[in-house]
């Protein structure tokens, strides 16, 4: 514990580690984030500008979200960090870390305990409750850059809600391939208002956007944007009326806890083609085998007397 | 043609913050219907003119009105900014010299064509390509090229799609920067009459600005001599163009060569 106080600032300079501020950003810029977040929170789904730091890690790697993450963070949060689904890739466990030696809160892999997740790529599987807040990493905020080069020309057409421009997107995919094939960031309107990129999460996670009861956070470091998706807010997906959106579906179940409506993964198995299909979410997975749940591979292995994970 | 008028110019008069003139003191009106045709070398004004007029550089003096749906005569400066964009894309068209300004490269035929419907609402996916693919026909490009991209297309072809997304949305007045330009002989002697058919059966007006003399013989029912941002002479057609008064008009005319 540092007993520092930075000149001018009425907050106590908190350390965990003696070395950065609590949860590694300084005091001033939390407020300042604070502001973006609440500015964001009260027009859904608008992009707000603010002034991004450098993190000590590359862009791309999650800065908007960590940033948010480290402005929202206090000393009772429990923090779980996931990546594509899973807590232990490299993005998700570095993350976890890092705010678990600048802020020293526990850290957790169950959805269920967590109260901030930051997230890349996934919705958890399991219902988010109103005492939590998921916060999104975004790697390009603005939904119509690749169609619209100019920031001031889209900047006017959500000013506007000139959004013809994106159905221009989805049109394109129909007539190129006879179906919106658009997989992940698949644009979603907000409350009814404004356009917004839901981030490349897949189009599979988009209904549980809708309605959610936990607050959603996105931050986007490079692009120095914050956007929000307050509580129980309406959130639709683009479509034709006669090109309805779907989710994608698959059709057999996890191959490890034989759960069916969840998003799956390909693992491949050997260099002989062998592959199967298991859930993104690891630990939605792994809590449906501690309750006795068990996958056609899971079973076959068991029968053999391996342990599933092998 | 109504008796109500549909564009009416007052005065209307550029100057660059250089102090260069761009055009000053022009003023006309436009019924609907009606084709009117501005003339003149390159650096008479006519671009700043159009400009004025189509709402994209508000002028230093004067004024520019259109008759706005259901509003009556609406000075197109004093709109709001998401009303003349509004405009821009239901009731107005610009078809630029260059397709490559006018149309999205990126994006199919059928996708261009259809984007104004679907700016103003269209949802229906069927729907829309089915009127795409009708107004691509009706400016002569073949069904089976309307998920090309215009990359694809040649010169004449690309001008035409440019049309067709313009007059999908039915606008009541159609501005033509050079609608020939860069474009051979042949195609543009086509494409100026298939411009010459739509706007008769659609009596759309428009104002058309070039500096080629056959365009306006060809499209326009009135005419205006520009230079150095002064319009010298005004009429039918083909009272100016046949019986020039202004000497600078009668040097275009005798400009041309007579094939």
């Amino acid at each position: 514990m540092s007993t520092l106080q930075p000149a001018g600032s009425g907050a106590q300079f908190h350390s965990i580690d003696g070395v950065y501020n609590f949860a590694y950003l300084d005091e001033q810029t939390k407020r300042m984030i604070r502001r973006a977040l609440l500015k964001a929170v009260a027009i859904p789904g608008y992009q707000v500008p603010f002034g991004g730091r450098e993190m000590p890690v590359a862009y791309g790697w999650g800065t908007g979200g960590m940033q948010v993450t480290a402005s929202i963070l206090g000393v009772d949060d429990v923090l779980k960090v996931i990546d594509q689904g899973a807590d232990d890739t490299t993005n998700a466990v570095s993350i976890r870390r890092f705010f678990n030696r600048t802020a020293g809160v526990p850290v957790t892999e169950a959805t269920t305990e967590a109260t901030v997740i930051q997230t890349r790529h996934r919705i958890p599987e399991k219902t988010l409750r109103e005492d939590q807040v998921i916060v999104y990493q975004v790697p390009m905020p603005e939904p119509l850059r690749k169609l619209e080069p100019r920031e001031t020309e889209t900047r006017k057409m959500h000013a506007f809600a000139e959004y013809g421009l994106m159905q221009v997107k989805l049109y394109e995919d129909i007539s190129r391939h006879g179906e919106i094939t658009t997989t992940y960031d698949y644009p979603v309107e907000v409350n009814a208002r404004y356009m917004m990129a839901p981030s490349p999460i897949p189009k599979f996670d988009n209904p549980k956007m809708h309605a959610m009861p936990a607050l959603q956070l996105f931050g986007a470091g490079r692009e120095k944007r914050i956007y929000a998706i307050p509580p129980y807010t309406k959130v639709r997906s683009l479509d034709f009326n006669d090109y309805p959106f779907e989710p994608q579906q698959f059709e057999d179940p996890c191959a490890l806890c034989d759960a069916k409506g969840v998003f799956l993964d390909e693992v491949i198995l050997d260099d002989k083609g062998d592959h199967m299909f298991v859930c993104s979410d690891s630990d939605h997975c792994r809590d449906r085998r501690a309750e006795g749940h068990m996958g056609p591979r899971a079973r076959e292995a068991a029968e053999k007397g391996y342990g599933a994970d092998e | 043609m109504s008796d109500a008028p549909l564009l009416e110019a007052e005065g209307v008069s550029h100057t660059y913050a250089g102090g260069q003139v761009g055009c000053a003191d022009v003023g006309f009106t436009l019924y609907p219907g009606e084709v009117l045709g501005i003339v003149g070398e390159s650096g008479s004004g006519k671009s700043t003119l159009l400009s004025c007029l189509s709402g994209a550089l508000p002028p230093s003096r004067g004024r520019v009105r259109f008759a706005v749906r259901g509003q009556g005569m609406q000075d197109v400066f004093k709109l709001s900014e998401p009303e003349r964009r509004l405009l821009m894309r239901t009731d107005w068209g610009i078809v630029h010299q260059n397709p490559r300004d006018g149309l999205r490269m990126s994006v199919s035929a059928g996708g261009n064509v259809g984007e104004r419907l679907m700016a103003v609402g269209a949802r229906h996916y069927g729907d829309i390509r089915s009127e795409a693919l009708d107004w691509l026909g009706r400016v002569e490009i073949d069904a089976e090229r309307v998920d090309h991209l215009p990359r694809t297309f040649s010169g004449g072809m690309q001008q035409r799609t440019q049309i067709a997304r313009i007059l999908v949305s039915q606008p009541r007045l159609v501005f033509m920067d050079e609608p020939t330009g860069g474009l051979d002989v042949s195609v543009q002697a086509r494409l100026l009459d298939l411009l010459r058919g739509l706007v008769r059966d659609l009596g759309v007006a428009a104002v058309v600005v070039t500096h080629d003399l056959a365009v306006v013989r060809l499209l326009s029912d009135r005419l205006m001599v520009m230079r150095q941002g002064r319009v010298v002479e005004s009429g039918l057609t083909d009272q100016v163009l046949d019986d020039p008064q202004h000497p600078y008009s009668q040097l275009l005319v005798s400009s041309v060569l007579q094939a």
